[in-house]
């Protein structure tokens, strides 16, 4: 599928190609592996690679939005032995833009890679990549087959003192690895259940040592922010937002895809980027950043502008940039449930609150939709969700509380109409139809 | 099944080292996970015997490399049919179709989630998020061969496809 849009390509301008483009003779045609080269025949401190990160404000692409300069700076310099850490354990429902960004062009996140780990003095690194995606992976393999050989990976890189191997790890199915210490863990070949935090990965990560964990894309952005410097790569977005993003539109559009549009873009326009709402129907809800970002209701979002701040103001989340998009068939009662019981499927059960929360908010959202509901249920439901966020190791507690929280506030009178009248407010067969799968008039 | 039975082929040993040289060499245990797909694809699932088997390669307990068989989704530790199909019906998947073409596969091989085709060739499983939801309705093939957009008319084919 590749790109479907751009306003402004940086991410994409590899993926014109598509599945022909990602090789490393492609990705040095069009410039790959020269920011590299020029860190390192430069001699570039570390410091002045961390400042020119910090002055793009770059910020996480996983989730978090955290400041990817300031992660790196938190790094112990003395430390013998230091690792980065790619994150494309790419699980929350909606996203799917790690995938296409190690589709069509591995490099860039390989050179992001081997750049981070100049900068914060790291020897080796791993990219924990997702396990239903295992084509990606393969293509991975031999991408850093490519990379070895060129030079670009190993010992004394293009005839400098900076030495760095890099390796890929598949995962197997667990959401929960997308969960920074979780995915330590399993890259340490055991369960995926997330660490306590402090300490902090940048003092005890991958085998107790300081490790710097981004996401796929955080990477990739690093060889464009150092080709146009970081101030430009700030520009090109809005402040404390800087540079390009891509969305992952899924659901009721015409052309669901990934976009790669700048920090700031209103929500309106990547609508209409996507091909505007399938079959002319009524924009009902969007979960603007992953499943677990609270959803807003469509006249929220037609004012929101898509950058973390816009979207936080709204009372949701940018997250991951995963743009969920439903219409007036949906029935929101049935849509939560189906996000409860993947909170509840994906729950490690290491703390009790998200073990056994996460069950009771599936349990009652899934009564409510088969007609059981009782009339306090959706007060049952809040107070589930107070036990739960902010009482466990990890954020997957909160993930499974924010949907409830929101679908409720957003859409009381819906739960409200399914628990009096046993049943959905938009009617099975509208439902059926809404999903595009059976042709009209057929069976 | 006996402890021969579990053992595993010099070529599986081969690619499991291949794994292990990716990590300090201190931390064979790191290589479990892909150990543990190169075992399922050569057995077809993972009996307890061959868990053990690998974690005794690798110098790790029996339970700790089966702690990570159970774990996670895609080892199968109980027998499947040739194929195993899994649908994603997560949200975003479903708003595409998702669980439709679940129900379109269940009615025409006539079996529900987590059950086998009697002549052994389908096992049928429900999926989480794939990370392919702009692709939707996505499946997946023997946990490796994603497919995308599977409307009835794909369904019909791979199903065909599959001998």
């Amino acid at each position: 599928m590749a790109l479907i849009d751009t306003i402004n390509p940086l991410l994409t301008t590899g993926w014109t190609k598509g599945d022909a483009g990602w090789g490393i003779k492609d990705y040095e045609a069009r410039g790959g592996y020269k920011q590299l080269r020029r860190v390192l025949e430069s001699r570039m401190t570390q410091d002045d690679l961390i400042a020119e990160v910090k002055t793009s404000v770059l910020r996480g692409r996983g989730g978090a939005g955290f400041p990817t300069g300031l992660k790196w700076s938190f790094m112990p310099k003395a430390a013998p032995l230091k690792y980065v850490v790619c994150n494309t354990d790419e699980g929350e429902p909606g996203t799917f833009k790690d995938r296409d960004l190690m589709r069509f062009d591995p490099h860039a996140v390989i050179e992001g890679m081997i750049i981070a780990g100049y900068a914060v003095g790291a020897k080796a690194g791993y990219n924990y990549i997702h396990g239903e995606i295992f084509e990606v992976y393969q293509r991975f393999e031999e991408a850093l087959d490519q990379a070895r050989a060129a030079g670009y990976l190993g010992n004394n890189i293009l005839g400098s003192e900076f030495s760095f191997d890099l390796f890929a790890h598949h995962g197997w199915g667990a959401y929960i690895c997308g969960e920074e210490t979780g995915l330590l863990e399993s890259i340490e070949g055991k369960k995926g259940q997330p660490r306590y935090k402090p300490p902090f990965p940048a003092n005890f990560g991958l085998y107790g040592k300081p490790t710097t964990i981004n996401n796929t894309e955080t990477f990739a952005a690093i060889p464009f922010i150092l080709g146009m410097g970081g101030e430009a790569y700030l520009n090109l977005g809005k402040p404390n937002n800087g540079g390009t993003k891509l969305f992952s539109v899924s659901g009721h559009v015409n052309r669901p895809g990934n976009f790669e549009v700048p920090m700031g873009t209103p929500f309106s326009k990547l609508l209409e980027m996507a091909g505007g709402m399938r079959g002319g129907r009524k924009l009902k809800a969007v979960i603007p950043g992953g499943s677990s970002a609270p959803v807003l209701p469509a006249d929220v979002i037609m004012d929101c502008t898509m950058d973390y701040d816009s979207i936080a103001k709204a009372g949701s989340m940018l997250g991951s940039g995963a743009v969920i998009v439903m219409d007036e068939t949906v029935c929101m009662v049935k849509a939560l449930e189906r996000l409860s019981y993947f909170y509840y499927e994906e729950s490690c059960g290491q703390c009790t609150p998200c073990r056994e929360g996460s069950g009771w908010l599936y349990r009652v959202v899934h009564r409510i939709e088969h007609g059981e509901g009782r009339p306090e249920d959706l007060d049952l439901l809040n107070r589930v969700t107070d036990n739960m966020m902010g009482k466990t190791i990890c954020a997957l507690a909160d993930a499974a509380a924010f949907p409830v929280r929101s679908f409720i506030k957003h859409f009381k009178s819906e739960f409200e109409y399914h628990i009096e009248n046993k049943k959905c407010l938009v009617d099975p067969e509208t439902q059926r139809m809404g999903s595009g799968f059976f042709k009209a008039g057929a069976a | 099944m006996d402890n021969d039975n579990a053992q595993l082929s010099p070529e599986a040993l081969r690619r499991i080292d291949r794994e292990v040289a990716k990590y300090p060499a201190d931390q064979k245990q790191s290589a479990v996970m892909a150990a543990l797909v190169i075992a399922q694809d050569e057995k077809g699932w993972l009996p307890k015997e061959t868990i053990a088997a690998v974690a005794e390669y690798l110098g790790m307990a029996p339970m700790a490399a089966y702690e990570v068989a159970s774990f996670y989704n895609m080892y199968d530790l109980h027998p499947v049919g040739k194929y195993k199909i899994t649908v994603c019906t997560n949200l975003p998947c479903a708003l595409s179709g998702g669980v439709h073409a679940a129900e379109y596969v269940k009615t025409k091989l006539g079996i529900d989630f987590n059950e086998t085709t009697a002549d052994g060739k389908f096992t049928l499983k429900e999926g989480e998020c794939m990370g392919a939801c702009g692709d939707a309705p996505v499946m997946l093939v023997n946990n490796k061969r994603m497919c995308s957009f599977m409307l009835p008319e794909q369904i019909d084919n791979l199903l065909a496809e599959c001998k």
